[in-house]
């Protein structure tokens, strides 16, 4: 009985031990993350810039990614129109469809899916693109050739992602719109021009600057994630497939709370 | 044995290491180490992997910070100036990676010219490629100018790599296990490279190796380290007249394996 007393404390002492250990380590990397985002804004504000590799990453990531985001967006406007049809027609409301699908499209789904879509593609690239650069030394030879890597490779595909992100969100709206016009085309005959000023009667200022806002800061993150991800995965093959996937899965964690936060925030303004 | 082909200055020491100690968690890998690289000559530091030898140049070259002990390059202790000095002096040491660690996203072309543009901005683009030119001439490769790094073969990358330290004409090379992964012709050509280095670019080196013929076709002086500290230090020959065991059986292994 004595010994099984003795093992069970034992158990419990080293399962606190663990538990205690995991905190600490989420707010160890938690401080890395913040001095991370913090020399981000230092180097970026100071020279050398990288004007060459920012417009090169840019291309990468943004007009790379149209296809995929033409396709999408695309789908989602005729698909959301299709679905919200029936329960406009039950009230005899289906006049309120671009109304309706513009708001939608404007205020959530073009910046989500936007974002959704880039952090599939674009974090999941620049996490295994800086992981296996630094796997093979690759980073360790640009610090050993006088280059700050840090700024030739974090600081231009963070602020290529800040940058493109909104642009690819404003771009998912347009193409959104047209697969809506597709449909509402189909059902009513309407023209383009008359779904056009129908579809924007009811956007205010509000909403398209909080999307234009949203999409910055979802940028932002998709980019510090993969960054931070790639530039700091551990030696090893094994190192570069969990900064790729890590830098998926926070991201798409983060931009969900972002798109909570920040609904919120433009809901109190409103 | 190495032809001795430069004089060996030992009034002027360009590397001088003492009492370095470095560790990673509980693992203990440098244990107080003494080191001197004189102008002119070709250092090799010998060793079992695992034994620290990387740790050792990596810390010479400022990425890695040591936990005690003075680490001196060039008149600069390198874990005591500022970022901005440390990227001057990194200038001035070339350091060839194990795994050349060529920019796999960039021609051969633009991996020479990457710390060229970043570095010497007031040269002209004729310049830079004359000097692009030359370098690939100087390890053989000038064919290879507009090809990816994945084209290449082993012993190519290595060259490539080598050239692209030697374009900032470094006065320090630090080599890390030059010839691994090579077969045994490759493995003498970049034997014969690093000697032509140092001859031709006035190059001082250190010389991190496992390979015994490495060590002997390029080591002006050998220096044998076993369980974080300096075992052996002379000539090759001086070296392995050693009766310690540990190097005995490293000199058996070596061969017949």
């Amino acid at each position: 009985m004595q010994k099984l007393k003795i093992l069970f404390s034992s158990m419990k002492r080293s399962g606190k031990y663990v538990v205690s250990q995991k905190i600490d380590q989420i707010f160890i990397n938690l401080f890395d993350v913040y001095k991370f985002i913090l020399r981000f804004f230092k180097e970026v504000l100071f020279p050398p810039y990288e004007f060459k590799e920012v417009i090169k990453q840019c291309y990468e990531i943004g007009y790379k990614s149209l296809p995929l985001i033409t396709l999408t967006g695309f789908i989602t406007g005729l698909v959301f129109t299709k679905q919200s049809r029936p329960s406009l027609a039950d009230f005899g409301a289906t006049s309120w469809l671009p109304s309706l699908v513009s708001i939608a499209i404007i205020r959530a789904l073009a910046p989500l899916v936007t974002a959704l879509i880039t952090a599939g593609k674009v974090g999941s690239q620049i996490g295994a693109e800086l992981g296996s650069m630094n796997v093979t030394e690759q980073i360790d030879a640009m610090e050993v050739s006088g280059t700050n890597p840090f700024k030739f490779l974090v600081v231009t595909r963070m602020l290529a992602t800040t940058f493109m992100i909104p642009l690819l969100a404003v771009y998912t709206c347009i193409v959104s719109l047209l697969g809506s016009y597709i449909n509402v085309n189909q059902n009513e005959q309407t023209s383009y021009s008359s779904f056009v000023v129908s579809a924007l009667q009811n956007i205010s200022f509000l909403d398209l600057f909080s999307s234009i806002i949203k999409t910055t800061i979802f940028g932002f993150t998709i980019g510090a994630v993969g960054c931070y991800q790639g530039y700091n995965s551990s030696k090893g093959t094994e190192g570069v497939g969990k900064a790729a996937n890590s830098a998926v899965v926070v991201s798409m964690f983060l931009i969900f709370i972002e798109e909570i936060l920040v609904v919120q925030i433009v809901n109190a303004i409103r | 044995m190495k032809k001795q082909s430069t004089p060996i200055d030992e009034s002027q020491h360009l590397i001088s290491i003492k009492g370095l100690k470095k560790s990673f968690g509980d693992l203990h890998i440098l244990r107080g180490i003494d080191l001197e690289l004189y102008k002119g000559e070709n250092l090799v530091v010998l060793g079992r992997s695992g034994t620290g030898k990387s740790v050792l140049i990596k810390i010479i070259s400022g990425l890695l910070k040591p936990d005690e002990g003075m680490v001196e390059v060039l008149g600069y202790e390198v874990d005591k100036i500022s970022i901005k000095e440390l990227q001057k002096l990194r200038l001035k040491i070339g350091f060839s990676f194990q795994s050349s660690a060529l920019y796999d996203s960039m021609t051969v072309k633009e991996n020479l010219e990457f710390p060229l543009v970043r570095n010497s901005a007031h040269l002209t683009k004729k310049e830079i490629e004359f000097a692009i030119e030359d370098v690939l001439e100087g390890v053989g490769l000038l064919q290879a100018l507009n090809q990816m790094p994945s084209e290449l073969s082993g012993g190519q990358r290595k060259r490539i790599g080598i050239a692209r330290t030697l374009i900032m004409r470094p006065e320090i090379m630090l080599y890390d296990e030059p010839t691994a992964g090579l077969d045994p012709i490759t493995c003498i050509e970049i034997n014969n490279l690093i000697n032509e280095v140092q001859e031709k670019y006035n190059t001082s080196s250190i010389i991190i190796t496992h390979d015994l013929t490495c060590a002997k076709s390029t080591g002006d002086r050998v220096m044998m380290l076993l369980e974080g500290r300096f075992a052996q230090t002379g000539t090759f020959e001086e070296v392995f007249a050693s009766e310690d065991e540990r190097i005995q059986t490293f000199y058996k292994y070596n061969f017949t394996s």
